[in-house]
């Protein structure tokens, strides 16, 4: 992974999230998802300066950054796509769905496309299973899809 | 304002019913304290009440309460009529839904440009409108009430009993129907002795999967001494294609509140801890509105109803590891760490957050404890089975007609929930098998459909009640495919602490799917019994220990078609790629080109007007041209 620099102001940034949980060790999970909720994802690099400020080895933070699906260590786009796999989507082929999506986009899950407009990922159950199979972009949530749709879908955010 | 007497809370509760008449005029009076009579007339006349769940709300219900809200002012009528955005009302497969009090009148799939139709229609005229009734499939007729539905039906509503019902975002509207009643109840009149009494006497379990007793639980964190205790909720919902938790949470967080004040009380312990999915925004934003009112009431706080009782809640976010719905998991995750689960004992009631004794329960556990208060023990174990009480809620979902949130009796049958609850099979599909309890859970067939549901008979057929996920399946899944997909999660979500579920499921997986590929054996199946049983045995957590369920009880149920995939090769689910192919049938291909166009690569040839073929070495075998074709020419062989 390529290394990215931050600068002071991201820094200051992120020292004022932890302070603001009295940079207590026992607060990291709410530190990661209040810095990843700030700067979109968590690289080795910011992982770094929140363990200066909370005095945990960077080690601790990565095991934990890496135990928990919801932080991730790699950018998502301007436009995060994520199909639904849970078991009432499955038995509804959305298999079939997540496979068109990445056929169209020529991305594999977890992965960003080259201009940076869509990220591809999977998740599971949005709770919107009368509606399944389903899939999400950002918070748009889009229900009963068949493979014809992923091209509307995607359509939708050519700007 | 502080509400510090039960008088208070009563005067509060009149305001709340004023201006909830024409809900409570109108809701089935069977199930309400209030008789109709004593109902006072209120400032509106009628109330409209529409579907705020994750289904609906998907399906735009949000631009339908504000279509309504603008109709009903144009017609001057917004002083007469309210419209309350509810929780989940549980029938997602015919919403978005609405209902109209008090004349109980339940419209279906509803888009956001009838609601100029419904106003004008139905309040400003009174007449129905016919078109967005709901039909019951069986019987082709119109049904007006929710009720007269086979949906709703045989649904018995404890721990949904406000969901579509109130605004979950008012406290008084949660008061109004006896809200934090059973909690004034508990601190004045009872003993905490006398609370964990009634919890036990009434037989309610564990609703999360395993179905430990509530309040031998209670019991257990009472007796343990400490400076600090704590109650804990889990609602770390994490089997996929499950909802139950999260629409409690939605669509009335006041029950979840009440209960784990009423459990504090009982175990002497006063903070309370959500552990709450982080992918739930909507939920942690209604408790973080509950939790506000219910400080700003003095209904969490310092001595609440002036009993000196001290009991407060804190969200603690989770991060997505589908390991820390196991309550040491959950617990280690809370205190910052990496949700690994530790060996037991001793229990979370001796030592759980920070070394505190700590009770867990779950959401749905909670929700139904204040009803259980105010109702009493009796009422509770009346409904339900020898060994298994009250009600269970499961999301219904998959190959069914219905899909949704039900809530039925313990001992109901699966029969009655697929057939009728579940309005049998989609598309009039034959049934195959039904999942209950998850990636721990198992899969059942049509010869276990009259099971009565109950923790003890679900066990011994082979799968578990688990959390409340209910999958029904059709003959185009493929049950091979089913464990390799939960195998898959499983694999995906293993915490890795302990090997045989790290290193065992991981192989467990690969098996399945050299199986899936056609390359399996039948020593592979022998294997994966032997494996499977291995890893029951020595795996660390609960979590590990049912991991092989899924393969166990598809080994059980469906043999032949393991057999299949080994001996002949065969995927009879047409869902196994390596083990189909697809081919036109010459005398029912028309040459329409619909295929060829469509193929993303172009392993379709042939002329306009003559039949199609398919080139078997470019295929992809990606379905495209058999969903294309209109005249069920492409085979799947």
């Amino acid at each position: 992974m390529s290394k990215i620099s931050l600068n002071s102001t991201k820094v200051e940034k992120i020292k004022e999230i932890c302070a603001s949980f009295g940079n207590k060790q026992g607060e990291i999970i709410n530190i990661l998802h209040k810095v990843q909720g700030t700067f979109g994802y968590l690289p080795k690099e910011v992982q770094e300066v929140i363990s200066e400020e909370i005095r945990m080895p960077v080690a601790q933070i990565y095991g934990i950054v890496s135990f928990y699906s919801f932080f991730s260590m790699k950018p998502k786009g301007k436009y995060p796509i994520s199909v639904c796999l849970g078991t009432a989507c499955y038995v509804r082929d959305s298999e079939k769905i997540l496979n068109e999506f990445k056929r169209q986009l020529g991305v594999g899950i977890g992965e960003l496309t080259p201009d940076g407009k869509f990220s591809l990922d999977c998740l599971r159950c949005v709770g919107a299973c009368g509606l399944a199979p389903v899939a999400l972009v950002g918070d748009k949530v889009y229900g009963k899809l068949t493979i014809d749709k992923v091209k509307d879908i995607l359509d939708e955010y050519q700007d | 304002m502080k509400i510090k007497t039960l008088a208070e809370l009563t005067s509060v509760k009149e305001c709340a019913c004023k201006l909830m008449s024409a809900r409570l005029k109108g809701k089935n009076s069977a199930d309400t304290n209030a008789k109709e009579e004593q109902i006072q007339e209120g400032s509106f006349k009628k109330t409209i009440l529409v579907c705020g769940g994750p289904g609906c709300s998907a399906s735009k219900s949000d631009v339908i309460s504000s279509n309504l809200k603008e109709c009903l002012k144009s017609e001057g009528l917004e002083n007469e009529v309210d419209v309350v955005l509810t929780g989940c009302f549980g029938f997602c497969e015919a919403g978005p839904v609405i209902k109209i009090m008090p004349d109980n009148t339940f419209y279906v799939k509803v888009r956001p440009e009838d609601a100029e139709e419904i106003v004008k229609e139905h309040i400003v005229k009174g007449n129905k409108v016919e078109h967005l009734l709901y039909t019951e499939p069986s019987t082709g007729e119109q049904v007006v009430e929710d009720k007269d539905t086979n949906f709703y039906k045989k649904q018995v509503r404890i721990a949904l009993r406000n969901c579509g019902l109130i605004d979950p975002e008012k406290i008084d509207e949660y008061i109004g129907l006896d809200g934090y009643k059973a909690l004034a109840t508990c601190l004045t009149e009872y003993s905490p002795e006398k609370v964990i009494e009634i919890i036990s006497a009434s037989g309610l379990s564990g609703r999360g999967g395993a179905g430990f007793p509530t309040g031998k639980k209670w019991a257990a964190s009472a007796r343990a001494k400490a400076e600090q205790k704590y109650i804990v909720c889990n609602a770390d919902e994490g089997d996929p294609g499950a909802f139950m938790d999260r629409s409690i949470l939605e669509g009335d967080p006041h029950s979840v509140l009440e209960a784990m004040a009423i459990a504090g009380y009982a175990i002497g312990a006063t903070k309370g801890l959500i552990y709450i999915r982080a992918e739930y925004p909507l939920a942690v934003h209604r408790l973080q509105v509950a939790i506000g009112q219910a400080r700003e009431y003095g209904l969490l706080g310092k001595d609440i109803f002036g009993t000196g009782f001290e009991f407060d809640i804190e969200l603690r976010l989770g991060a997505g590891a589908f390991v820390c719905g196991e309550a040491t998991a959950l617990i280690h995750s809370m205190e910052g760490k990496r949700g690994e689960p530790t060996f037991k004992p001793p229990r979370t009631s001796e030592k759980g957050y920070l070394g505190m004794p700590t009770n867990v329960n779950n959401v749905e556990t909670y929700a139904n404890v204040p009803a259980i208060i105010l109702k009493g023990a009796e009422w509770f174990s009346s409904i339900g089975t020898a060994n298994s009480k009250g009600t269970k809620v499961f999301a219904l979902a998959g190959q069914i007609r219905n899909v949704g949130l039900i809530e039925v009796p313990m001992g109901t049958t699966l029969r009655e929930i697929v057939y009728e609850i579940g309005g049998g099979m989609k598309d009039g599909k034959k049934f195959k098998a039904i999942q209950t309890g998850g990636p721990s859970g198992g899969c059942l067939t049509e010869k276990h459909l009259d099971i009565p549901i109950d923790y003890k008979s679900l066990s011994e057929a082979g799968s578990m009640m688990g959390s409340g996920g209910m999958v029904i399946m059709d003959e185009s899944s493929c049950m091979v495919s089913v464990a390799k997909f939960y195998l898959d999660f499983t694999v995906e979500e293993s915490c890795g602490k302990c090997t045989p579920c790290r290193i065992g499921n991981k192989r467990l997986y690969e098996m399945l799917d050299k199986i899936t590929k056609g390359k399996g054996t039948m020593e592979d199946l022998e294997h994966l019994r032997n494996l499977s049983n291995v890893i029951k045995e020595t795996a660390l957590c609960g979590l590990g220990q049912s991991s092989p369920n899924p393969i166990l009880s598809t080994l059980d149920n469906f043999w032949d078609e393991f057999v299949e995939h080994v001996v002949d090769k065969k995927c009879r689910a047409g869902v196994c790629k390596d083990l189909i192919h697809y081919e036109i049938n010459p005398s029912a291909c028309i040459g329409c080109t619909n295929c060829a166009r469509n193929c993303p690569v172009d392993a379709i040839q042939g002329e306009r007007k003559s039949p199609h073929t398919i080139d078997q070495e470019m295929c992809i075998k990606c379905g495209t041209c058999v969903t294309k074709c209109k005249f069920n020419a492409i085979r799947i062989l």
